[in-house]
């Protein structure tokens, strides 16, 4: 059976590319770039340009790009590097729907006495800017704001922000995991002083990461031992999958107009096609300020894990914020935080595309979810004749 | 992805007896669509009053669906008397077994089914004195401790894969935690004998003495015994005690605990007006 991979968010397929400029790093180069001797010396080489890469993917100087084992370090290490160099501050301003890098960082931070400020947002997932502004107070070690929702996709106003913190003397953090390779990003015309991403995102393997730190922005590292990354990130470069991010990063900016185009098209194609043959289902989140390859849509009255079964056995992959995908009993906390009602929640499918989805790929998802999702109506308590006349009506 | 048995698999893809049986002899509806499961079965009897028929509409994920198929399935055929018998283990165990997490989805189809039996003979559908302990998915006490008897739980973790308890806002969990010692308190084999109130009294003297005042004196308070009226103890808080803004939780937690312990599980503590 074909794979029909709709769950870019969760991860993606390592470009071949990618996996092309990888592979001599394993047997072939395997010398340590701290060596001091050639064979070492020329992978050091090769760090120097992927960081090159990955600089100019976000608008950055190499000197400004720290790799890490992922998006989750970065982001401890970003906001844990702030309230070190503030040790007289004792508040966070976040918000309700971050990714749980940063959310239960935040909640284990409170436990430890420090006052977290969880912004919310409104049923299109926006943020309050107003109410952020009011949030910062000279009390405040750091902001860290997502660009973009994981499950959602709406795309928060982080440079806008980030002005509003820097004007207040307060460091700004963004954990743009979902968005790098996706829209683009130029750091040196934005006030934002630390940025996290991850390479299993757009199209490099698992198990690296970036932690971008503005020149001049105080920071303690996080990881402490060797002189890698100037001191700020010990532990042995990860060569192989540095030089893959390099490369996918290139790639990522190469492909950046394709990916607001023709993925954008397959996307909403998907959409209206769904929300059109599929009665009492709705986006999640606004369909403006959004990236250009997700959509969540809510299927009500169905619950969400066995929307996935059923597309499985058709080999669809996508994710739920149902309570029973999520490993908890509640349903995602993003949708929560949005109101959106219980009867739309768990019934939420998250479809997150790649320049590698193809037009017969969304035809064919198209054409086997509607009845999927009629089979689980047709069992569902709630799907009565009340709930269709609604429909018809 | 969760490990579903091969048994799970196949009932949630080729689910038996979907529907609602026409002019049922019981009907109940368990679960609500807040706490993302909710299930509805109706069956009737033949006129060997044993079940000829049974359906159900079930809204929840694939162990859900798999459990309510196989509580169809199973019940077929037999009377009120060893359908009532049939345990939320059972039926996770003709489904082969489930994840402990989705536990809670063969605890719904008991409910169902002992509801929907209620409902034929008439019998109220709500438990007298149930009281709610989880706000969040709606669960009293009762339905806690009959997983913890039946199941044998002994974590909140456990009543919550099994009950769906306490895995919202985790406001109940000091709640569930106490049921859950209540009702092993109960299982202990030696269960106490019936005291008199002077066996009584001077059990909880004892226990006093012995147990709970040198702790309360490592910290400079200390407790008197007041009265005892049925099982309710009257006490009074002195020295740091009597100041301290956590004696209320230090009464509950550890002092009925204790003597529910040593004593007897039905004993409440009360603290005299100062």
């Amino acid at each position: 059976m074909k794979t029909v991979y709709l769950d870019n968010n969760a991860t993606t397929q390592v470009a071949p590319e990618v996996l092309e400029a990888m592979l001599p790093y394993f047997h072939d180069l395997y010398g340590n770039p701290s060596s001091m001797h050639s064979f070492g010396g020329q992978v050091a080489r090769k760090i120097r340009e992927a960081r090159e890469q990955v600089a100019a993917l976000i608008g950055a100087t190499p000197d400004e790009i720290i790799f890490t084992s992922c998006g989750t370090e970065s982001d401890n290490a970003a906001i844990r590097s702030s309230l070190a160099t503030y040790p007289e501050r004792r508040h966070i301003v976040t918000s309700r729907v971050e990714h749980p890098a940063v959310k239960s960082l935040c909640a284990n931070l409170a436990g430890q006495g420090y006052r977290i400020t969880e912004l919310p947002v409104d049923k299109n997932g926006i943020l309050d800017m107003e109410q952020f502004a009011g949030s910062l107070t000279p009390d405040t070690a750091v902001v860290s704001l997502m660009w973009a929702n994981n499950e959602t996709g709406v795309i928060f106003p982080v440079e806008k922000a980030a002005e509003l913190a820097r004007e207040r003397g307060i460091p700004f953090h963004t954990d743009a995991v979902q968005s790098t390779g996706k829209i683009p990003i130029n750091l040196q015309k934005s006030a934002i002083d630390m940025l996290s991403f991850s390479g299993h995102k757009l199209h490099a393997p698992k198990g690296i990461g970036v932690l971008y730190i503005r020149k001049g922005t105080r920071f303690s590292p996080f990881l402490i031992g060797g002189h890698q990354e100037k001191g700020r990130r010990g532990g042995t470069e990860n060569t192989p999958s540095i030089v893959g991010l390099g490369k996918a990063c290139e790639l990522a900016a190469r492909d950046m107009d394709a990916e607001n185009t023709t993925v954008k098209r397959l996307r909403d194609r998907l959409e209206s096609a769904l929300l059109t043959r599929i009665p009492k289902c709705r986006v999640n989140g606004d369909i403006q300020q959004r990236l250009p390859n997700t959509t969540n849509i809510s299927f009500e009255f169905v619950e969400g894990e066995g929307i996935l079964l059923l597309m499985n056995e058709y080999g669809i992959c996508a994710s739920s914020g149902s309570a029973c995908t999520s490993g908890s009993l509640q349903p995602s906390h993003v949708l929560r935080a949005m109101g959106v009602p219980f009867t739309m929640a768990h019934g939420s499918i998250r479809f997150s595309l790649s320049i590698y989805n193809t037009e017969e790929e969304i035809d064919f998802v198209i054409e086997k979810l509607p009845p999927i999702i009629e089979r689980l109506r047709s069992m569902s308590p709630y799907w009565t004749s009340v709930a269709q006349a609604c429909v018809s009506a | 992805m969760w490990e579903y048995t091969d048994k799970v698999r196949e009932h949630f893809l080729n689910p038996r007896n979907v529907g609602e049986v026409e002019n049922p002899d019981g009907v109940a509806e368990v679960g609500s669509i807040a706490c993302g499961d909710a299930l509805k079965l109706s069956f009737k009897l033949d006129e060997n009053k044993r079940i000829r028929e049974a359906k159900f509409k079930t809204f929840g994920c694939a162990s859900a669906i798999a459990s309510s198929s196989a509580l169809t399935e199973m019940i077929k055929g037999m009377t009120l008397e060893e359908a009532r018998k049939v345990t939320n283990q059972d039926i996770a165990a003709y489904l082969g077994g489930l994840p402990q997490e989705k536990m809670h989805c063969s605890v719904m189809g008991k409910e169902a089914l002992e509801k929907a039996i209620e409902n034929y003979q008439g019998a109220p559908a709500k438990e007298p004195g149930a009281q709610i302990i989880c706000e969040c998915f709606g669960v009293t006490d009762r339905e806690i401790e009959r997983a913890v008897r039946e199941n044998n739980l002994a974590t909140v973790e456990e009543v919550t894969n099994y009950t769906k308890a306490g895995g919202g806002c985790g406001n109940c969990h000091d709640a569930i935690r106490q049921i859950i010692e209540r009702v092993r308190a109960e299982n202990k084999p030696a269960a106490a004998p019936k005291l008199t109130n002077i066996q009584k009294i001077k059990r909880i003297e004892e226990a006093l003495e012995r147990e709970i005042r040198p702790s309360l004196k490592h910290d400079g308070g200390d407790i008197e015994l007041i009265d005892v009226v049925g099982n309710r103890v009257i006490v009074a808080v002195r020295g740091a005690c009597a100041a301290c803004k956590a004696s209320d939780i230090t009464l509950k937690h550890f002092v009925e605990a204790k003597l529910r312990d040593l004593v007897s599980p039905d004993l409440i503590i009360e603290e005299v007006a100062p």
